[in-house]
């Protein structure tokens, strides 16, 4: 077992390492920031005094080294520019952000997986359809698009609610229900072929002849075997709690870390868009191992055996 | 005489309206043993899933499925719940598939016994393991506590069994259920079906294409053949002089471990598309003793001397299987 | 005396298994060390229970799973290594039919079409003559002209197995390997394409390696019979003897298991336990543990199969020529 969790442990470190680097290298190639921050008018020498200010003029490589080392040392940078620490610009948002993506994330399980379970119950009915319909709809609508049709009826043509900003709980509803649509329509999918899948196998066959009541059949019998498929969607999305909401934060301005993101690729603010990135992997990495851990805990086929 | 266990009467099943069942008569007395023999598609699973109400929503179920004299088709899913596991249980072909891989088998078999009996706890966990040491689980107290995939398709069978009589059963329907596994191991589960019937006393349908299997734990035997009884006796009767053409064609289908390697003698033809079924029996189209009456109408299900019942025209001269069998022999060699 | 169509000397095959997702890889001993020949035009049945490494076996005879140990050699020559070009050439000579037909055929082509496939693969035959070498396959196995056409899905399982043992035959094989060819047939159609197996190796004198668990199948299409038991072979003698008075206690057990028709439970040699995982191999004798006249000797060291009787081979300490000719 602690065999186990080290190697997935070392993997996840590898992971955040690679895309660590990777954007460490994508973001030095894709523009100056000096040209960004500074404006195109500023006499040469300021540039050169803003790449050197900020090790820009040094080669990539050593960029790289010190940037690794001062990462180790728990040092993510200072935003080039507010000359904040970028990792306070970035804590300062999170909490922002989380009021979005929690309730989103409640919301698609709250909907998501009752429809598809129920669906897939009266497989062939006209719910069923009706559920793969909407689930349809739900993920291939893009988020952007949704966003703009809910200010539009909500905010533009009835005035019930903010189009953008942040403070009431007002604020937050069109935002949510903009994030959770599409998971809403992938977890109702998910949780749907996954309980088609369980529902004709022998063993919930074999709790209904032994005279189980239905409700427990399903409960008991058929949804913990289901739980395997729809856990791997749901860690995707509690992965993805922190990355999900750029777009959504963009329309309706809402002040969270994927607005910080854009404004800072914007601006070519290297240190803060390099924080954020590794943020985003951090969480993805965590909530993987989280998964990989529960499918051990939810079918003992994967579990190890050497226990025994 | 005691009234049946069972009585099912013009049971049909349709699946999306295609008829697959087509009026099945069946009693099961106390504590005998009837076997359901045919090939695949005849019906001898769905009867059974049937009677139970175990079919998929897309099933349509009529007739009358009576439970020692109460209707139970279209009763409210309680009552049926009630039944099932408890008077009548049910075990099943892929033993390995047939539990729960989410759950530790000690906690199937008590879900049974809670459910049927009211045990819980500490007494219901002594008799698990005292089920489960009775259908030959070696080391049952350690075994309460492991998972499914844990145990060879012939344990897994052997705790199914276990699970069915947590319950207590009058009736044990076995589907297929030596079907899945090796030779030897069949051998130990035919055996401890017959010895656990012969303990309890409990009635038992064995569901079977295996002819030979079902001659080793039944009494009286059924032949099935596309959604209908064919032939029907004592085995004894049965298997000494098949008279049902089909019957006779499946004797003469198998091949024998014993005696000269002679050719067999296979049925023609295959079994008809439930879709497109023949417009009088359903075996007239592969059989060789067919007339024209054969393709008019179904012939009737009825009863014969010593026990037997019969639904064909033309049926094969009442001689016993061996000197025939003999003679077809001798005449391909 | 004429040579044998395929001989296999001393086959080992081990397939390393992790037990559970993260314990230990430990070595499976498939089949280990088995050694048989075949002659031409002769069916050789191979029988035994899941576990007991025949499919295995049956691979490792074409040259499909590579041998560790041991080798096979056909018409007297080595057999070439897998994917090479002579490997393929020699697969023309022989073919293998397995149990499940709706696997082997590709459902979106016409039957015909992949009944011709080995003459493309091979190239066999010119394109003009292709044509009627497939209906002559199709007639040969019982299918009829108007079902050339058809889809695999359009056809029932006994006429999909005929589909494939068609395109098996196209090649004019020497050798048929067939696993478990009906084991997922009726009773009725079982016979059908039994008698044609038959029928194809009289007419064509094609020698078969039959595998199967179903010893009455087994006894009706073989010539010789091979019980194999956690990758050894435990006896090997003529289909008219070995299953009426087998020698080796597995053998016994197996056979008297069969179910008869008309023939009650009592009176059966029934075997306690089951099968040991190949994983864990008992020491001594693989079958010891569940052997009812196992002895001490059995325990510890492993039988060699012996030439007990004439064309009669078996491997158990309890049977020696000795033993057989006082029973006899």
């Amino acid at each position: 077992m602690i065999g186990f969790a080290l190697s997935k442990l070392l993997r996840a470190v590898v992971t955040v390492f690679a895309v660590m680097t990777f954007a460490f290298v994508v973001l030095r190639l894709s523009g100056d920031p000096a040209q960004v921050m500074l404006g195109p008018d500023v006499p040469t020498s300021a540039v050169d005094a803003f790449r050197s200010q900020w090790g820009l003029d040094q080669p990539i490589w050593v960029q790289y080294l010190a940037y690794i080392q001062s990462i180790l040392t728990g040092d993510f940078g200072v935003s080039m520019r507010d000359r904040a620490p970028a990792i306070d610009l970035v804590m300062e948002r999170i909490p922002a952000t989380l009021q979005l993506t929690i309730p989103a994330l409640f919301l698609k399980l709250a909907l998501g997986i009752p429809a598809g379970v129920y669906a897939a119950l009266h497989h062939q009915s006209a719910t069923d359809r009706g559920v793969i319909v909407l689930s349809i709809l739900g993920f291939t609508i893009p988020s952007f698009v949704l966003g703009l049709l809910l200010v539009l009826i909500f905010s533009v043509t009835f005035g019930l609610l903010p189009s953008g900003g942040y403070g009431s709980w007002q604020h937050s509803v069109l935002p949510v229900i903009a994030m959770s649509i599409g998971g809403i329509g992938i977890l109702a999918r998910f949780s749907r072929s996954a309980m088609i899948e369980v529902m004709g196998q022998p063993y919930v066959r074999t709790a209904s002849a032994k005279g189980v009541r239905w409700s427990d059949v399903i409960w008991r019998h058929a949804l913990p075997n289901a739980a395997v498929p729809i856990v791997t969607i749901v860690g995707f999305m509690v992965g993805s709690l922190i990355a999900g909401a750029v777009i959504v934060e963009t329309i309706f301005s809402w002040p969270g870390i994927g607005r910080l993101l854009v404004v800072s690729v914007t601006n070519r603010d290297l240190p803060v868009v390099q924080c954020i990135l590794l943020m985003i992997a951090a969480t993805m990495v965590v909530s993987n191992l989280i998964v990989d851990l529960l499918y051990g805990w939810l079918d003992p086929r994967l579990r190890m055996q050497a226990a025994h | 005489m005691r009234p049946n266990l069972v009585e099912l009467r013009g049971l049909t099943v349709a699946f999306d309206g295609t008829p697959v069942l087509h009026g099945i008569d069946l009693d099961v007395a106390p504590g005998e043993a009837l076997g359901l023999v045919g090939e695949s598609g005849c019906g001898k699973s769905v009867t059974w899933l049937a009677a139970l109400g175990l079919l998929p929503g897309k099933a349509t179920v009529t007739g009358s499925v009576k439970v020692v004299g109460r209707e139970m088709l279209g009763r409210p899913r309680p009552v049926l719940e009630g039944i099932r596991g408890g008077r009548i249980a049910m075990i099943f072909q892929d033993p390995s598939s047939s539990l729960n891989p989410v759950l530790k088998v000690g906690r199937q078999i008590v879900e049974a016994l809670r459910l049927h009996r009211g045990l819980v706890g500490q007494a219901a966990k002594a008799e698990a393991i005292r089920l489960l040491d009775l259908v030959g689980i070696p080391d049952a107290s350690r075994r309460f506590d492991i998972f499914p995939h844990e145990f060879s398709g012939g344990q897994s069978q052997r705790v199914m069994i276990a699970m069915a009589l947590a319950g207590q059963p009058d009736l044990l329907i076995a589907d297929e259920p030596t079907t899945a596994l090796d030779a030897t191991i069949q051998a130990q589960i035919l055996d401890l079906l017959a010895a656990l019937r012969a303990e309890t006393g409990m009635a038992t349908v064995f569901i079977s294409h295996d002819l030979g299997a079902v001659s080793q734990v039944c009494e009286r035997v059924c032949v099935m053949y596309s959604g209908r009884i064919v032939e029907a006796g004592p085995i004894d009767t049965l298997f000494e002089a098949p008279r049902h053409p089909y019957t006779r064609g499946l004797f003469d289908a198998i091949p024998r471990l014993d005696g000269p390697r002679a050719r067999l003698i296979p049925i023609p033809g295959t079994v008809p598309n439930p879709k497109d079924m023949p417009s009088g029996c359903a075996f007239s189209p592969r059989c060789a003793r067919s007339s024209d009456a054969c393709n008019e109408s179904v012939p009737a299900l009825v009863a014969q001397a010593e026990g037997r019942s019969l639904a064909c025209r033309n049926p094969v001269p009442g001689q016993p299987v061996k000197p025939t069998r003999q003679k077809l022999l001798e005449a391909v060699l | 005396m004429t040579q044998p169509l395929i001989k296999a000397t001393n086959l080992v095959r081990t397939y390393a298994v992790r037990r559970g997702l993260f314990g230990k890889i430990t070595p499976v001993r498939a089949v280990d060390g088995v050694s048989l020949s075949v002659m031409p035009g002769e069916t050789l049945g191979i029988v035994g229970e899941s576990g007991s490494g025949k499919s295995t076996l049956g691979r490792m005879l074409l040259g499909i799973d590579p041998a560790q140990g041991g080798s096979v050699s056909f018409e007297g020559s080595a057999m070439p290594r897998l994917g090479t070009a002579e490997w393929r050439a020699l697969r023309a000579r022989m073919q293998l039919v397995y149990q499940d037909p709706l696997a082997a055929l590709d459902k979106r082509l016409p039957i015909s079409v992949q009944i011709g496939e080995p003459l493309e693969i091979h190239r066999l035959l010119p394109k003009n003559e292709r044509r009627a070498r497939v209906e002559e396959l199709m007639a040969a196995v019982g299918l009829r002209r108007d079902q050339a056409e058809r889809f695999p899905h359009e056809l029932s399982g006994g006429q999909r197995q005929r589909a494939v043992i068609a395109r098996a035959l196209a090649s004019r094989p020497d050798l048929l390997v067939c696993d478990e060819p009906v084991a997922a047939l009726d009773v009725s159609i079982q016979a059908q394409v039994v008698n044609m197996l038959r029928d194809l190796q009289e007419s064509q004198r094609i020698a078969m390696v039959f595998i199967s668990h179903d010893l009455k199948v087994v006894r009706n299409v073989a010539d010789r019979v091979a019980v194999m038991y956690l990758g050894h072979i435990v006896e090997e003698a003529s289909s008219d003897v070995i299953f009426a008075s087998p020698r080796h206690p597995y053998t016994k057990a197996l056979a008297s298991s069969v179910p008869v028709p008309g023939k009650k439970l009592e009176g059966r040699l029934i075997l306690q336990g089951e099968p040991p995982n190949p994983a864990d191999r008992p020491s001594g004798c693989p079958f010891h543990p569940r052997c009812p006249i196992a002895a001490d000797i059995c325990r510890t060291a492993r039988p060699a199969l012996q030439t007990v009787a004439p064309q009669r081979n078996v491997a158990c300490h309890m049977v020696t020529p000795h033993t057989v000719a006082i029973a006899a």
